[in-house]
């Protein structure tokens, strides 16, 4: 399953900057995860992140939590998300990582869930609250033999040791997490972020760096990606396609990158 | 080292950890690498010794329930928590973390609240050091706990309203965990329970282990004995139940006994009875048992007593039920009641409404006669005048 791994990896080797887009499985309604996806691979967009919803998200803010919600109510689950994604591979080319909290996958079972991911052509994962510690030494060696890359997060207030830790422990890029904060919070970057960004970029890391958390418009894409391989937009994302629906997709990510 | 104790990695056994997103963790390694240290000076221990004795009123009284014994034929102690000040033993633990936060240098205070005991206990303790206090609540539970929201607004805090998920006491830890990732540097978080990442389970339980260590010399005063042959205290996160089983884990020969609220019945799907319903997951960055969905969300709990209504319990708590070290009995809100109204006629106690369950064992013959029962009295029932009166129509 090498094949798999290589859609993140020959996708960061690419020159020029990378667009990712977060959205909710499930969200608006439950059967639009392909339709996103399709309208997102279309539009032009590098890589997807697949949200797995989940009742208590902590690291989000307002708008993904009512997404999540959203979807939870529409009836989305684990094992109808990898039902919607069963063949998924035949349209989609573009890398997918899914991200989620991790109860639903240690219910799911660790080993079932990362087999089921690999088998749908899932390329890596995004697990906020399995922390590198507790990966590394109770659930690495289940999750491992899949072939997922796992990303894990930084964020400014990361020590340069951490952070390093974390370069040697990524299989693919980092997850820069701007600012403080949940997702959805904050609109742009201030004077704090720039020298964060710099500070990263300087450290030379071995992994290149995504940035998420208060990305939304052209301008905090660009301001983002002048120091990092890609950016991430999330919370954006999913209030723009609450209100406009799958159609609105195609303008939305012609307006971040023209 | 104790088998029932917290290991080096955060574990209770299988139970515990610090399932954090990394923008958490600065803010809980900073209290992991420092919070022993701190609490075993000398001068944090002196400063937090005299606040219990002087203005929690401490020790609070091992009282020997006479009219109570008779009834079960059992020599029956009450640990009077409910004589603490602001009327149950949370404010054990606000007044060792905001002495603790003090010492982190940190400038504001935020805390979750169910019933808004912990949220009285904090914003107390926010108000005798003169910081910054935000408390989050749920909006249901702000409707039904009003007295308690004007106490904390009395005392200075600022009472947010939670108003995601199902807007109660899990969305309020939700809320406060979320302050805390916004709020990197200046702010310490004053969980109410044994509950939380780790170290805040093994914190809160040192903090409330002065309760033992105050059952072990009173009832060596009082009995020519350390140990009571029956231990027994409610569990909801199970801050009250750590505090009165801490010095005991290790004396196997002292049975520890856990009520659960049980709602209206484990099987009516209004229950709180975490050990009988829960299975293993992560709550609030906590590995532990937990009421969820077969697809892992996790689910609302009920129990008449506010404070015993968290779809989590602490993982001391689920290491102890695995390890059968603790037996845990549901109890439903009736036995609760009952249990209530009977220490109020037999003793001139009216018990908070959680504290009612762990009286309620008594009746279910759970434990043998002749028995030296320690029970813990962990908040008084002003609170729940009002459910009181509602349920026995007494108005």
């Amino acid at each position: 399953m090498e094949k798999s791994k290589n859609r993140i990896l020959t996708t960061l080797e690419k020159p020029g900057k990378l667009l990712s887009i977060y959205f909710t499985a499930g969200f608006p309604n439950l059967e639009d995860t392909v339709p996103v996806l399709e309208a997102l691979q279309k539009a032009g967009v590098d890589m997807v992140e697949i949200g797995l919803p989940f009742s208590d998200p902590l690291a989000d803010g307002p708008t993904i939590q009512r997404s999540s919600t959203r979807a939870l109510r529409n009836g989305m689950t684990t094992e109808r998300l990898f039902e919607q994604l069963a063949h998924v591979r035949k349209m989609i080319h573009i890398p997918l990582v899914l991200m989620g909290y991790f109860n639903p996958v240690l219910q799911y079972g660790v080993e079932a869930f990362c087999r089921k991911c690999q088998e749908v052509g899932i390329d890596g994962l995004i697990l906020p609250d399995l922390p590198l510690e507790i990966y590394e030494r109770d659930y690495k060696h289940l999750m491992e033999p899949y072939g997922l890359s796992m990303a894990f997060l930084i964020s400014p207030q990361t020590s340069e040791d951490r952070v390093r830790r974390i370069d040697q422990a990524s299989t693919s890029f980092i997850y820069m997490v701007s600012s403080a904060s949940t997702t959805g919070v904050q609109d742009g970057f201030g004077q704090g972020q720039e020298g964060y960004f710099r500070r990263i970029e300087s450290m030379g890391l071995e992994h290149p760096q995504i940035v998420g958390f208060g990305i939304s418009d052209s301008k905090s894409f660009q301001t983002a990606t002048e120091r990092a391989k890609g950016a991430i937009i999330g919370s954006a994302f999913v209030r723009m396609l609450d209100s406009e629906g799958i159609g609105g997709i195609e303008a939305f990510i012609r307006n971040i990158r023209p | 080292m104790s088998k029932y104790h917290v290991d080096e990695y955060g574990f209770y056994g299988e139970f515990g950890g610090a399932f954090i997103p990394e923008m958490l963790y600065p803010n809980v390694e900073e209290l992991r690498q420092h919070y022993l240290d701190i609490m075993y000076t000398d001068e944090f221990r002196t400063e937090f010794r005299q606040l219990l004795r002087d203005y929690v009123g401490r020790p609070t009284p091992l009282y020997l329930a006479e009219r109570l014994s008779e009834k079960y034929k059992s020599k029956i102690y009450l640990k009077r928590e409910d004589l603490c000040h602001t009327g149950a033993h949370k404010v054990n633990n606000t007044i060792g973390q905001i002495l603790m936060a003090k010492r982190l240098g940190k400038k504001r205070i935020i805390a979750e609240t169910g019933a808004g005991q912990h949220g009285v206990a904090t914003a107390t303790v926010c108000a005798l050091m003169g910081l910054p206090c935000v408390v989050y609540m749920g909006e249901v539970d702000i409707a039904r706990q009003a007295p308690n929201v004007a106490r904390m607004k009395l005392l200075g805090a600022e009472v947010r309203p939670a108003t995601s998920g199902s807007r109660t006491l899990k969305d309020a830890t939700n809320e406060a965990i979320r302050d805390w990732i916004n709020n990197p540097e200046d702010t310490h978080y004053i969980i109410g329970s044994v509950v939380g990442p780790h170290p805040y389970p093994d914190m809160v339980a040192r903090f409330q282990a002065v309760i033992s260590e105050e059952i072990q010399d009173q009832l060596l005063e009082k009995e020519g004995r350390k140990d009571p042959d029956y231990l027994v205290a409610c569990v909801g996160g199970g801050s009250n139940a750590a505090g009165t089983y801490y010095h005991y884990l290790d004396r196997e020969s002292v049975s520890i006994i856990a009520a659960e609220a049980a709602g209206k019945g484990i099987e009516t799907g209004e229950s709180a009875a975490t050990s009988a319903l829960g299975r293993t997951g992560i709550i609030h960055a906590s590995k532990t048992l937990l009421m969820q969905t077969a697809d892992g969300q996790i689910t609302e709990p009920y129990s008449i007593s506010a404070g015993l209504d968290y779809p989590g319990v602490g993982p001391m708590h689920a290491h102890l039920f695995k390890t059968k070290r603790a037996d845990f009995i549901p109890v439903t809100d009736h036995q609760a009641m009952e249990a209530g109204r009977e220490l109020a006629e037999l003793e001139g106690i009216i018990p908070a409404i959680e504290s009612s369950h762990a009286f309620a064992v008594l009746a279910m013959g759970h434990i043998p006669e002749g028995s030296l029962v320690v029970i813990n009295l962990s908040g008084r029932g002003d609170k729940d005048l009002q459910t009181y009166i509602d349920y026995y129509s007494l108005a």
